[in-house]
């Protein structure tokens, strides 16, 4: 099918994570499920494949948030294990990718590639790893070597890492295992898995002992908006997560992105830009907007809107009150920060100048501090009637704003229903989504080529 | 709680079985098969039939070895294997009431993985979680693949040597402090620690959160977990144990302990140096369950057992040597042994199938009736939990034990 233009029409790739531990969940609404029973992971993973999703995705988590020296207690709190919970997902569903995030500081690659390697394995094919860092002592006090990474090293360990990990995966080329019961051939060489990483970070050498997995590799994902972080996913991702979801932004990254991948020999298609998206539908946009009004007040209480004001302000601002304006006060710079263990803390780049900004719209709209906070912490993505939110996602993708969306419900596991049975048939209509699974791997869904299988890598190490 | 009389059973499963000319039985998995998760959920479900506690699953990070401390070059052997706590959450959904025990290592892994991990599997098995604890025992091939610590060589000559018992004893004072680490982040949660309270905006109450604050030689961990608390509330520890230093770890942190005595007579000397090193360790009040390891040949007909036996010797190379006991012959006879054993002082026993799936079907099939028939085993499960099978209770959180009421 094509466009009127004759171009032939974007294919949109979507996915579902399962939001961690931050105020996109409503939970106090009733229909909110456990972030911890297998049984909402379960639901959420098998309503994304009946939708033909290509993945679903899940964060990570390392030490409990802190604010004001206390642990974080407005929002959902708790969550289980990613490998594990991919690998029991693996086993109730058949074809949906799973994408978990697994830091590059405080594990080692040996480990971590086993149990990517593993989880692919196991699921045929599924497997995929968002690269972070983290750097902070706060993390690091769960760990054995506490915070050893200074900040300005975590991309060249993330690299290094990964780097690493590739050897590891590769070191099995796939075709090791004869299993020939007659002759007792199991393996057709000695010594598989051979492998030797000696750099700035790693001083690692033996025998990796996992077999070369269905994809070769997981697929790789990476989130990072830096400059250094759209190199490395311009050299190594197959995908990333962006949070430009507006169209001239997101066309700008788009374009950036995918200009710096020539120099490292990849094709622009081989690198999939899907931000996160979070959604509010109803029968008409009107019902849409004022349904996604209530919702933005029910992520952002009075005591969210102050402790979300104290992540820039960087003081304990507990003494003002919500619908009250804004502190005259300038935002704290010192390098301790009141918010600890968030993935996002340090997001302010120049506080004064944001709060300078801030305390200008409140004047000109006469927003409180809640008010404000609803304001600037990021209306829904897509907010509309079915048609108008199908519409929206196909024009951003059509336009290269995006190659597609990962979904965040702000209701857990149920809320990804509503999308799945409303939106996902209107695009499929619009020929711009599939009406069934054409491959089994994660790699096929998104289009990637598939890697070099065990006689290529012979014949290029022979060459 | 099951009765006196009655035993418990795991199964031990590792590859195509341990016998390691196993994988070329003609009725075995193909060799590629060991790594898919068909032939994993076929194994559990088979000891789920056979109304088994627990199984076991094998793991460790060197590649597998003839040698004990180098990597060797044959390629007659199993080689490759998955991590065996993602083979358990692979299995987890699929199965019921049989437990699920995967092996983890304490030496290079962070006790603040492991414990969401094992708690992770508790969740997505509904209350069937076990960890069997082990120490990277060969040294440095092992350590080399982490590059965060020197380990020396431990030649299998030297095993017996004051260099390596003093490395050994290291080894398991690390993997009791991990356990410790551990344990601290189940309980780190209290069980209602979750509130959702929407009129004062908490999901948690915080105060029923705890910082284990640990200060050791191998790690500090500061906590809580990011996994609230597991549905048992302690996943059972298992630990294997051959001799003094494992057993005082095993006294200090397991909630069952695999033994290896060679015959009958062995157990109760073992049995009593291990009850002493709980009471010295101040655990004597609590639970430790002992159950003898057993290698398995089982063929109703006993001559084909052992015939079978020799065939894969033959096959391998070289005479099955192993830690544990090597029973070939007939269901009913290992029934007869077991009861024997049980009567010497062990609570259950952990079969290493031969092979597979022959010797894990004959046990699940034929000795788990001879059992029944005895009076000596199940004829239902009594519970959901592992805990519960194994006549466990679940224990109370120790920050709540210690609040007044």
């Amino acid at each position: 099918m094509t466009s009127t233009g004759g171009k032939p029409l974007k294919q949109i790739h979507l996915a579902a994570h399962f939001p961690g531990v931050n105020n996109t969940t409503v939970w106090s609404d009733p229909r909110s499920g456990s972030h911890i029973e297998f049984d909402s992971f379960r639901r959420f993973a098998q309503t994304a494949e009946s939708a033909l999703f290509d993945f679903l995705f899940l964060a990570e988590g390392l030490r409990l948030r802190e604010q004001n020296g206390l642990i974080y207690d407005l929002d959902v709190v708790g969550r289980p294990d990613t490998f594990t919970v991919l690998a029991a997902l693996a086993a109730v569903t058949d074809r949906l990718g799973l994408a978990g995030t697994i830091n590059s500081t405080f594990n080692e690659p040996y480990e971590v590639a086993r149990q990517f390697a593993t989880l692919d394995h196991l699921s045929a094919g599924r497997a995929a790893w968002n690269v972070v860092t983290s750097w902070d002592a706060f993390t690091g006090e769960n760990f054995r070597r506490g915070g050893y990474l200074p900040q300005n090293q975590r991309y060249e360990r993330a690299r290094s890492f990964l780097h690493a990990t590739q050897e590891l995966f590769d070191s099995w080329h796939g075709d090791e295992i004869a299993g020939e019961k007659n002759t007792g051939e199991f393996l057709s060489v000695p010594r598989p898995g051979r492998f030797s990483i000696h750099d700035a970070f790693f001083d690692i050498e033996g025998q990796f002992n996992v077999p070369r997995s269905p994809q070769g590799r997981p697929v790789i994902f990476q989130a990072g908006d830096s400059d250094e972080g759209r190199e490395f996913a311009a050299a190594e991702a197959d995908a990333i997560f962006s949070r430009h979801g507006t169209k001239e932004a997101g066309q700008a990254f788009y374009a950036d992105v995918k200009g710096r991948m020539a120099k490292y020999g990849r094709d622009r298609d081989q690198l999939k830009v899907l931000p996160a998206a979070t959604f509010v539908l109803g029968d008409t946009d009107a019902e849409a907007r004022e349904l996604a009004d209530i919702v933005r007040h029910q992520q952002v209480s009075g005591q969210t809107a102050i402790r979300m004001l104290e992540q820039l302000w960087n003081r304990d601002l507990s003494g003002y009150d919500p619908d009250g304006p804004l502190p005259g006060i300038d935002p704290d710079l010192g390098e301790h920060t009141v918010a600890r263990g968030r993935a996002g803390v340090r997001t302010h780049r120049d506080p004064l100048a944001t709060a300078r900004e801030w305390r200008e719209l409140s004047a000109t709209k006469g927003y409180s501090i809640r008010e404000l906070i609803i304001h600037v912490t990021g209306r829904q993505n897509f907010v509309g009637s079915p048609r108008a939110v199908a519409d929206a996602i196909d024009d951003l993708v059509q336009s290269d704003a995006a190659d597609g969306f990962i979904l965040v419900p702000h209701i857990t596991p149920d809320g990804l229903g509503e999308f799945a049975d409303k939106v996902v048939p209107l695009l499929q209509q619009k020929g711009v989504f599939r009406t069934e699974y054409t491959g089994s791997t994660l790699r096929e869904h998104l289009g990637l080529h598939p890697l070099a299988t065990a006689e290529r890598t012979r014949e290029e190490a022979a060459a | 709680m099951a009765s006196r009389s009655q035993i418990h059973l795991a199964a031990a499963l590792d590859g195509a079985g341990w016998h390691p000319a196993a994988w070329r039985e003609p009725e075995g998995a193909p060799a590629a098969g060991l790594l898919s998760a068909g032939y994993w959920l076929d194994q559990v479900r088979t000891a789920q039939a056979g109304l088994l506690d627990f199984v076991t699953i094998e793991d460790g990070f060197p590649l597998q070895s003839d040698d004990f401390a180098e990597l060797d070059e044959r390629t007659d052997r199993v080689r490759g294997r998955l991590d065996a706590s993602l083979i358990a959450a692979r299995v987890a959904p699929l199965t019921r009431n049989i437990g699920l025990v995967p092996t983890v290592t304490t030496t290079h892994t962070e006790p603040f993985h492991v414990s969401k991990t094992i708690a992770t599997l508790d969740y997505a098995s509904t209350g069937r979680a076990g960890w069997r604890a082990q120490v990277g025992a060969s040294g440095h091939p092992e350590a080399a693949l982490f590059g965060r610590r020197n380990l020396p060589r431990i030649r299998a000559a030297d095993l017996a040597g004051p260099e390596a018992q003093a490395r050994f004893r290291e080894l398991f004072d690390e993997a009791a402090d991990h356990v410790e680490v551990v344990r601290r982040l189940w309980d780190s949660w209290e069980d209602d620690a979750e509130i959702r309270e929407a009129a004062t905006g908490r999901f948690i109450d915080r105060d029923k959160l705890h910082y284990i604050d640990f200060e050791g030689r191998h790690f500090s961990v500061r906590g809580p977990s990011i996994t609230p608390r597991p549905p048992q509330g302690q996943p059972p520890v298992v630990a294997l144990a051959h001799a003094t230093v494992p057993y005082a770890f095993a006294a200090r942190s397991a909630d069952i302990v695999l033994v290896t005595p060679a015959g009958p007579e062995a157990i109760a000397p073992i049995v009593g140096e291990i009850r002493a090193a709980q009471n010295a360790a101040g655990r004597g009040g609590e639970s430790l369950l002992v159950f003898g390891e057993f290698v398995v040949f089982l063929d109703e007909d006993p001559a084909a057992a052992i015939a079978r036996k020799e065939r894969l010797d033959e096959a391998a190379g070289t005479p099955y040597r192993s830690d544990a006991a090597v029973f070939a012959g007939s269901p009913d006879a290992l029934a007869d042994e077991l009861a024997l054993w049980a009567q010497a002082g062990l609570d259950g026993f952990r079969l290493r199938p031969g092979t597979v799936p022959h010797d894990l079907d004959a046990i699940a099939f034929g000795l788990v009736p001879a059992l029944q028939a005895r009076g000596l085993f199940r004829r239902a499960y009594e519970s959901a939990t592992l805990r519960g099978n194994l006549g466990l209770p679940r224990p109370a959180n120790r920050h709540t034990a210690a609040t007044p009421a």
